[in-house]
């Protein structure tokens, strides 16, 4: 197959749509210096903030002493699962934001297509937001996440995929319920901090919160980078747990987007949607 | 039965429901291959309803259309490469500028030079003024521009309008019509438009279809129906048809 024949395959051309909207996303960070601020600010902030904290418990606290970074890995690792969420759900709320939704779904654009263009973009912002806290404990606390080594890898895919599909769902919410909906993009992952095991073990909390964690990918990545820090060791169930579970999370991620597309192409809600 | 074959839109039995209220109401019409096609009624007519359902943003309750010779609601991406639409009720990304809009849009619809046809249509449209402005900082008549620009980035063989010159200046309105008359003698495109404006209807369509409470009440030429109301104009002709004196005119005529 010649060059022109292979850019005109049915799957290049869609990867061609895919990288428009994703170089889409990014010229409008380009044009914004605030967001790439912004994007960057929140994550260092409670690296600093939990970084200190950890300073105070590892003088105060046996458990703490024992693996001086748990606290500072836990904030870093929650962020890129609420980035991941947040940077599905925001990148779909600009398109609302302009009233561009018609012109999208009116092109040759499929919304498949858009989801991975949306969830290309979220692991963009999410590394623009982490990697500068990251690299910043390294001289403020001697703590370098990056000492985890392949785990780190891991544990950083499962908790973005896993943002990646809350954040598929809730672009569907918002596009069925509209403005209304939007403040759940900002919120709805907090409900699941308590039962994710960021800073403590899932068998702290009572046995049935205990069964809602183990449903959730977080709460077996986070298990398992204490396991990696406490015990320096890589537990393949819980990765294996995660990972699985992602695949359940993503397809219903994937579907309820799809669905919620659906039902706005019904009731006429892509031409309305807006400032 | 799928219309004339030589009929770029083809609708039969188009229906449009939410809950109780009937939007569009059973309507059947065809729009030929290289003609220029107006729906015309008051506010809440089914001109947007029927647009955007021949567009794909929205599923007919029932009937069939087809566009391009696809039925557009099963195979709608088999043709949407090959239309393009423009609307007051949507608009491109603010914060981008209008060359970087075009170029996304320009890559979104699989074009092989984007950056040529970007430049064609920056001339043609005379948008050198506001090329590298942010799309949400133009004027009402530069974003019409803007947005006609991007309907004819894929040289659509379809175009869909929805009120193509609302709040333009009457300068810049007749020089889109002006241009989209061009463009549709250079390409052979088939043009549907919605609008209030009557005036640029008898300008630029061949046939007119009368819309009022979601169905299609009359149908012709702008002569033809001038004539059979005995009217001196399409706007005379569309006052009769909205406070309903135009009935008997056309119990008459069939």
């Amino acid at each position: 197959m010649s060059d022109a024949a292979a850019w005109t395959s049915p799957s290049m051309r869609s990867l061609r749509r895919i990288a428009a909207m994703v170089v889409r996303y990014s010229l409008l960070l380009k044009n914004s210096w605030t967001r790439i601020f912004e994007l960057a600010y929140w994550p260092t902030i409670q690296m600093v903030l939990w970084g200190f904290i950890s300073v105070f418990f590892r003088q105060n606290s046996s458990w703490v002493a024992q693996a001086g970074g748990v606290l500072i890995a836990g904030v870093l690792l929650w962020d890129v699962m609420f980035r991941g969420q947040l940077g599905v759900s925001v990148s779909f709320m600009e398109e609302m934001w302009s009233r561009n939704l018609g012109h999208l779904f009116t092109s040759p654009l499929r919304p498949i297509e858009l989801a991975v263009a949306l969830m290309t973009m979220s692991l963009i912002r999410t590394l623009i937001g982490i990697v500068p806290a990251a690299l910043l404990a390294i001289p403020l606390y001697q703590y370098s996440i990056f000492t985890m080594g392949l785990p780190l890898i891991a544990f950083f895919v499962n908790l973005l995929v896993m943002g990646w599909a809350l954040g598929l769902m809730l672009s569907g919410l918002i596009l069925r319920f509209g403005q209304s909906a939007e403040s759940l993009a900002w919120l709805a992952v907090f409900l699941l901090a308590p039962v994710s095991a960021i800073y403590y073990p899932l068998s702290i909390l009572p046995p049935w919160l205990q069964a809602v964690g183990w449903a959730l990918p977080s709460a077996h990545v986070f298990e398992g980078m204490r396991a990696v820090l406490f015990e320096q060791s890589f537990r393949l169930d819980h990765l294996a747990w995660a990972a699985g579970l992602n695949l359940v999370y993503m397809a219903f991620g994937v579907a309820a987007f799809l669905f919620a597309v659906r039902v706005a192409r019904r009731r006429g809600l892509l031409l309305q949607m807006g400032e | 039965m799928t219309g004339a074959p030589s009929s770029d839109i083809s609708v039969q039995g188009l229906t449009k429901r939410y809950g109780d209220v009937v939007a569009v109401d059973g309507i059947d019409f065809d729009v030929p291959r290289g003609a220029c096609s107006a729906l015309l009624g008051g506010n809440g007519a089914g001109k947007t309803t029927t647009i955007s359902m021949l567009l794909g943003l929205l599923l007919p309750t029932a009937g069939r259309i087809t566009v391009l010779g696809q039925d557009m609601v099963r195979r709608r991406y088999r043709v949407l490469p090959r239309m393009n639409f423009s609307s007051p009720y949507v608009d491109l990304p603010h914060r981008l500028t209008v060359r970087e809009n075009l170029a996304v849009y320009g890559h979104l619809y699989g074009l092989p030079d984007v950056r040529s046809r970007v430049q064609v249509l920056v001339r043609d449209l005379q948008l050198e003024g506001f090329i590298d402005r942010e799309s949400g900082k133009l004027s009402a008549g530069q974003k019409t521009r803007v947005a006609l620009a991007k309907a004819l980035l894929n040289t659509p063989a379809l175009l869909l309008l929805d009120e193509p010159t609302a709040s333009l200046d009457p300068d810049t309105a007749d020089w889109v019509r002006g241009y989209l008359e061009t463009y549709r003698r250079s390409t052979g495109a088939t043009i549907l438009l919605a609008s209030h404006n009557m005036a640029e209807v008898e300008r630029l369509c061949d046939q007119v279809l009368m819309m009022r409470a979601g169905r299609i009440v009359d149908r012709g030429a702008p002569e033809q129906l001038i004539r059979r109301y005995g009217r001196q104009n399409l706007e005379e002709v569309f006052l009769d048809i909205a406070r309903r004196r135009g009935i008997a005119a056309q119990e008459a005529a069939q």
